[in-house]
């Protein structure tokens, strides 16, 4: 892996943010409305149900921001490999001396970045409107960034994979594949509300063990880090495996040709 | 005698039971322009894209300065660099931004004062500031060209560099492709069905039909060869009627 070319690689997302106005605009608006829905709906809650509701109710624009933080670090691999693709500068990259090392330390660093932004403006808007503190969460908020990082990531190179496979005709996975985890990930209410047999997908999940911890931490300010542990041991083989799975695709590409297919589109 | 700079020996290439490429060996020798002509679907992309490594080859071998390419390929193609007309730069971005961050790619030393000099070499110096989705397709050409040159290649693969461009710039195009070998020393692989092409610039030709080499030699060699008056006849013969076997045997039959 090569610093120099990951750099490289990442400049020229920032060149392209820069020079696309709009590009931040998609950043910054769907987070946003996010908030803005699920903001004023537990200030609504928290007006109108009574005194028996429990506090915690903010958890939902915890959860509004962790999980934004996934969606990112997941859209920062996958759209930037589509970034390739809708240019027509796929084949540039490949024929360029830029390893699959490199090019995946490009992504997780702009997956990174893209999470960092907005959730630094959710932060700091939830603060601003809802009095909803994020560094409540204390040190517990470090290693449930670093876990959703991680398994978004993994579902970045999981979809770009599938893309790479099956054609641009895919290219809504970039998008959809977080949304097929998120009903049993647990983002707004807890594990114990699903069915039994999906509590055990959500116990798959390392997403599921950060936000039913951010609820324990808003409820009781108690940090399960048993509970993290496990998250980070499954992000672990989650992220393994979505590297072998990424390479092998890329192995499959170049035997079948299908990168310079997507080149020609 | 030197080592060639790109050997490639018995290369085929098989997608599900098409033979795109079938037992194609050609050397280059350094600072040698080699033409790979023929008429599409010849083979002659999938051929370039394998000494890239972008395709794996289902048979064969391919050695780049001496070295075997799927075992040295990133170190390779530090000192290679590509041209193609299915390609472009990111269309969103200046085109001093595009030269900059592939100047970093292939790690250029002193990438400010490269980048000026390949946009005067290609002429294009005046559109330093631009966006690189405004240009011309003449302009866009010129700098996928830029690109190709930054990082002084010893190897430089061109893939059909002048198709969709006015005789003009094609002209141009010709005469840098020329400039490129004789000032610098670059040894060229140039894919074309250009005959124009081919004639102007290339030392030697490999002449491929359907995934198969019919002939190696200069112009002048295919043209005795084929007994005909122009490149563009034997192009059109060829493509026509079949493979080198098949025209012999008409020969011979109406002799």
């Amino acid at each position: 892996m090569s610093f120099y070319t990951i750099k490289a690689l990442v400049l020229r997302y920032l060149y392209l943010y820069t020079r696309t106005p709009v590009r931040i605009v998609e950043l910054i608006f769907w987070p946003l409305v996010h908030l803005l829905v699920w903001g004023y709906l537990t200030r609504f809650l928290q007006q109108n149900v009574g005194d028996d509701f429990p506090h915690e109710i903010t958890f939902l624009i915890g959860a509004v921001i962790l999980w934004d933080i996934l969606f990112r670090a997941q859209q920062g691999v996958a759209i930037f490999f589509l970034e390739d693709v809708w240019s027509r500068n796929l084949l540039n990259i490949f024929a360029a001396p830029v390893t699959n090392a490199d090019y995946l330390g490009s992504t997780y660093a702009v997956g990174m970045m893209r999470a960092g932004v907005t959730s630094v403006m959710l932060g700091g808007l939830s603060a601003l409107l809802y009095s909803f503190n994020v560094f409540q969460l204390s040190w517990a908020l470090i290693p449930f960034v670093f876990n959703l990082l991680i398994f978004g990531w993994a579902l970045g190179m999981i979809s770009t994979a599938l893309i790479v496979r099956w054609g641009p005709a895919a290219e809504t996975l970039a998008w959809a594949v977080p949304f097929f985890i998120q009903p049993f990930a647990a983002v707004y209410y807890p594990v114990d509300y699903l069915p039994t047999a999906l509590q055990w997908v959500a116990k798959l999940l390392p997403c599921s063990y950060v936000f039913e911890g951010m609820r324990d931490v808003l409820k009781d300010g108690v940090v399960n880090w048993a509970e993290l542990g496990i998250a980070t041991g499954l992000n672990v083989v989650y992220l393994a495996a979505a590297g072998v799975l990424f390479v092998r695709v890329m192995n499959t590409a170049r035997e079948k040709g299908l990168l310079t297919k997507f080149a020609s589109q | 005698m030197e080592p060639p700079i790109l050997q490639v020996r018995n290369l085929t290439k098989k997608f599900g039971n098409v033979t795109s490429v079938n037992g194609v060996s050609f050397d280059i020798a350094d600072g040698e322009i080699l033409g790979l002509l023929g008429a599409n679907g010849a083979g002659k992309t999938t051929v370039i894209n394998m000494v890239l490594g972008i395709i794996t080859p289902t048979g064969g071998h391919i050695e780049v300065f001496g070295k075997e390419l799927m075992a040295n390929r990133i170190e390779v193609l530090r000192s290679m660099n590509f041209c193609s007309t299915y390609t472009q730069l990111p269309g969103n971005l200046r085109v001093w931004q595009n030269l900059k961050v592939f100047g970093q790619i292939y790690r250029v030393p002193d990438l400010k004062t490269r980048i000026d000099e390949v946009l005067e070499m290609l002429e294009i110096s005046h559109l330093k500031e631009r966006v690189s989705g405004e240009l011309s397709a003449g302009e866009g050409t010129r700098l996928n060209l830029c690109k190709a040159l930054l990082n002084r290649p010893r190897l430089l693969l061109l893939d059909e560099p002048t198709a969709s461009l006015d005789p003009d710039i094609a002209d141009k195009v010709r005469k840098v492709v020329k400039r490129i070998r004789d000032e610098e020393g670059t040894t060229i692989l140039y894919t074309s069905h250009n005959m124009r092409d081919v004639e102007e610039v290339c030392d030697r030709v490999v002449f491929m039909h359907k995934g198969k080499v019919l002939f190696t030699g200069t112009s002048k060699e295919i043209l005795h060869h084929f007994e005909e008056k122009s490149l563009e006849d034997v192009f059109i013969r060829v493509a026509r009627s079949g493979d080198i076997e098949s025209n012999r045997e008409r020969k011979e039959g109406g002799s």
